[in-house]
């Protein structure tokens, strides 16, 4: 249906349109329930498209494993997708695809989902499924042993890969060694090397009870059919006792350091500066959330602007808050070209100092406040983007109205509120700076601009030099 | 599922498509250009990608960081990316701001040689270099989609040369160059506008004209040098790269029918019972039973011009030598050719994909991408509507009739990355191609 329209060839405005008026929007409404065994139940009916997402939610994540079982969270919600009931890893995984669903499941620092995304014609088929593969998980030893082998794989690769090596060097560098942060998610070589089937079993039945899940539902269904759905496959479900509390997670290592991890010939450096952050519970989450968007979170960011767009270092320059129940990382991260590692670190140093001593603009202040006020809807199109921010809200015991509110507090943020934000939680004597490069090429001007002697770590030394 | 679509013309050739959709109160502007890397000259490989990053620099009206800040202010999300054949930019705002970021889209395509200086390219010049490296230079594997267009097609092939291009020719662009690349390609004429979301088709309709109207068509762009190559390479490639890798991985790729084309949907849905998710063949077999590979799956390129690709992609276990990889791989691929595939295989292929085509759909953002992909391509946007359809189509016989004839041992090219130590043992060809009988 093609109009050809006459085009009037008058020239084209130069001033900036002005905005109409904006049309209300509401984070998607959603209802709780809770079944007889004390499963939650949350569901955010959105008819837009015929499709669901469901996450299984459980209070099962690393801060929960044992000493000595770093990874086990992680092996345990993968291991469930390998056999449940009847069904073997590759009939599990055949009848979730026939229907054309997805299913995942993995194990964060704090919790552990499952999640499913399906048609809403085959979600409940889908989701007894789930039901299986959650309640009454095989966990057969081959694949069991098979995981561990795909993980070591997996951690084989990272010896190559500056940017994992990079983020890994970090963690450790900022936590304590016993630390469950500094160690990554999913476990190191020598914790995963000594998992075994009854690890995951014990794990699993500690766990995996029904008083800890929350089953989100987004999408094209009905309240009472998502609750009529949930209540048939999961209310019959009984618990054990009690299960242990998380251990100590964040424990900071004090001071700052350099290390430099050696690529001989990098092309590159991969840069990591920061230190252990506030927990997502912090009063005044708001302030530190713009601050860091000011400083490193959008692209016309102060980092990204210096590095990127007035110096030509990299291709990108961002910071971030780790938002986590425990303490976790505040990072800046980059890649720069080899020759100018020392000038890219002397920036951030910068930026992050000026943060601390100088009020913001105003005018950086409502780039960041509109910024985050104005995407907000854009950041819920999806049922998976709605899931996961439910689930945000189920993970940090955040209050009902938290995106309901969400833009009036960001609103309230102040360049006095963001100066207070950065005093508290950006700190240039705890600065820990790890560089994945070419020693010959940065120690110097690291040394230089940081005035500490590096600590220099091969690439291949197990376990990143622990 | 159907989304409603509208199309018009203006009369400099601007090809513009509305799809409105106001379940939230946000709209995508999404601008496709019809030119990629296909499109540089000798000399001057990854000017395209270059030039991409230079339309975010400002133009006549708008000062060098405030194409990001307007729409960042605004409330907005923006990019672009620059592919073999097409360039695009877009952003998704709140609804209230589409004629900003249609002013935005129009100033960068009517006026954007004044704001261009030599101190902007030059930076820009270093930012892309540093992607380069970060992407691909110090990323294990990080050259494969250089190297593996490079080995399927020939030397004068427009899709032969690198996207990101060479340090060399990176630093040869010129003012000159963006003077005239911009008036050769960046013109309405070679251009698709969709907007996707909360709008009044009337409202955008005016706002459209307003702002596009007054930029002059283009007087045409150089065609393409002949695309077509033969259905198969004739002849098995292969080529080894020693490169800072822990693990042997082989991309095994073969020549396939163009995206959109008859032909496409049998080898998509082949690639997918090959190795789409832990059902699929590759992963049954090489993962999880003989547990020779770490990593297995199978996609199609989606080129549109010349030949496709179906590409497989696997990573060897540790204890795997690459020997034993590639026979395990070529095993299965022989296997789907001599076996076929049964209607069980078929089935979960199209069902994945079918919900995948639903899924993507949910955002205004990559709604407005694939309109603007169909009608760059076939000049028809509302194909997106039947790709379903298309796929609930394919039969057990196409699939098998697609692999009988494409993947045979002569129409088999491997890019083989190996670690650097150890590689001396292996045949070292460099970029050069390896034909091996």
């Amino acid at each position: 249906m093609s109009v050809v329209t006459t085009g009037a060839a008058s020239s084209a405005p130069t001033k900036k349109p002005e905005p109409t008026a904006p049309r209300a929007y509401r984070f998607p409404s959603f209802v709780r329930r809770t079944l007889t065994n004390g499963v939650n139940i949350i569901v955010a009916p959105v008819a837009k498209l015929p499709v669901v997402t469901v996450l299984a939610m459980v209070e099962a994540g690393a801060s929960f494993e044992p000493r000595g079982k770093d990874g086990i969270a992680a092996l345990t919600a993968r291991s469930m997708l390998e056999g449940a009931g009847d069904l073997d890893g590759v009939a599990l995984a055949d009848r979730f695809e026939r229907i054309g669903a997805s299913v995942e499941a993995h194990a964060g620092w704090d919790m552990a989902v499952v999640s499913l995304t399906a048609l809403s014609n085959r979600l409940s088929d889908a989701l007894s499924l789930v039901r299986d593969l959650v309640r009454a998980p095989s966990f057969p030893d081959r694949e069991i042993r098979r995981l561990k082998e795909e993980r070591l794989a997996e951690l084989l690769q990272q010896r190559a890969d500056p940017r994992s090596l990079a983020d890994e060097h970090f963690a450790r560098s900022v936590y304590d060694a016993d630390a469950r942060y500094a160690v990554p998610e999913e476990g190191s070589a020598a914790s995963i090397r000594a998992l075994t089937r009854d690890d995951i079993t014990a794990f699993h039945v500690e766990h995996y009870q029904p008083r800890g899940v929350t089953l989100i539902f987004a999408g094209a269904i009905a309240v009472d059919d998502a609750v009529t759905l949930a209540g048939k496959l999961f209310d019959d479900w009984r618990g054990g006792p009690a299960p242990r509390a998380p251990r100590a997670v964040d424990r900071p290592q004090v001071g700052r350091s350099l290390r430099v991890v050696a690529k001989a010939d990098a092309p590159q450096s991969e840069v990591r500066v920061g230190h252990a952050g506030p927990p997502r519970n912090a009063p005044d989450y708001f302030d530190a959330m713009v601050m860091n968007a000011i400083l490193g979170g959008l692209f016309s960011s102060r980092i990204n602007l210096n590095l990127r767009e007035k110096h030509g270092y990299t291709y990108g320059a961002f910071s971030a808050f780790e938002w986590r129940r425990g303490a976790g990382p505040f990072v800046v991260h980059t890649a720069v070209k080899s020759d100018v590692t020392g000038s890219a670190v002397k920036e951030i140093l910068i930026e992050i100092e000026r943060m601390r001593t100088t009020e913001i603009g105003e005018d950086e202040l409502t780039l960041a406040t509109s910024y985050l006020d104005g995407v907000f809807p854009i950041r819920y199109e999806t049922t998976a983007s709605i899931a996961t921010a439910l689930a945000n809200l189920v993970n940090h015991r955040l209050p009902e109205d938290f995106y309901d509110t969400y833009r009036t507090h960001v609103r309230n943020v102040t360049t006095q509120s963001v100066l207070k934000a950065a005093q508290r939680h950006l700190r240039p004597d705890a600065l820990r700076t790890v560089v994945v490069g070419d020693p010959a090429l940065v120690v110097e001007s690291l040394q230089q601009v940081l005035g500490l002697v590096p600590e220099i770590v091969a690439v291949d030394a197990p376990e990143g030099g622990r | 599922m159907h989304i409603p679509i509208e199309t018009l013309r203006l009369s400099n050739g601007l090809f513009v498509v509305l799809s409105e959709d106001h379940t939230a109160p946000l709209v995508a502007v999404n601008l496709w250009y019809h030119v990629g890397s296909a499109n540089e000259r000798p000399g001057r490989t990854g000017f395209a990608h270059l030039f991409e990053h230079m339309l975010f620099q400002g133009s006549a009206n708008v000062d060098s960081n405030e194409h990001f800040e307007f729409i960042q202010r605004a409330g907005g999300t923006l990019n672009g990316s620059t592919w073999l054949d097409r360039t695009n930019y877009f952003e998704t705002v709140p609804s209230n701001q589409l004629e900003l970021a249609l002013w935005l889209e129009a100033n960068r395509m009517g006026y954007l040689l004044p704001a261009m200086t030599q101190q902007k390219l030059d930076t820009q010049r270093d930012v892309v270099q540093n992607e380069r490296r970060w992407s691909m230079d110090n990323q294990p594997y990080g050259t494969w989609w250089e190297r593996l267009p490079a080995l399927c097609f020939p030397p004068e092939h427009p899709f032969h040369h690198s996207l990101i291009g060479s340090m060399t020719d990176l630093d040869a662009a010129s003012l000159d160059d963006i003077a005239n690349f911009f008036s050769t390609f960046y013109t309405p004429d070679n251009a698709v506008l969709t907007i996707a979301g909360d709008f009044d088709v009337v409202v955008a309709r005016t706002m459209v004209e307003r702002h596009f109207a007054a930029i002059p068509r283009g007087r045409g762009k150089p065609p393409l040098p002949d695309m077509e190559v033969s259905p198969s390479f004739g002849g098995a490639r292969r080529e080894i790269v020693p490169d800072d890798v822990m693990l042997p991985r082989l991309f095994l790729a073969f020549r396939s029918p163009i995206f959109g084309s008859d032909g496409y949907y049998a080898a998509s849905v082949c690639s997918a019972v090959l190795g789409l998710k832990k059902g699929s063949r590759l992963q049954r077999a090489l993962v999880r039973e003989q547990q020779v590979a770490a990593e297995a799956t199978a996609f199609t390129y989606d080129l549109t011009k010349g030949s496709d690709l179906l590409i497989v992609d696997v990573t060897a276990r540790p204890d795997t030598s690459l020997e034993q990889l590639e026979r395990a791989v070529h095993a299965e691929v022989d296997r789907l050719i001599t076996d076929g595939v049964s209607s069980d295989e078929v089935a979960r292929a199209v069902a994945l994909i079918e919900t995948e085509l639903v899924v993507i759909l949910q955002s205004a953002g990559e709604r407005a991408d694939r309109l603007s992909l169909f009608a760059t391509y076939f000049g028809d946007p509302t194909l997106v509507n039947v790709q379903a359809e298309r796929y609930r189509a394919v039969t057990v016989e196409q699939v098998n009739a697609f692999a009988r004839e494409r993947l045979t041992a002569d129409n088999r090219a491997s890019l083989i990355y190996v670690p650097r130590e150890g590689a001396e043992a292996e045949p070292q060809s460099d970029l050069a191609m390896a034909e091996v009988p």
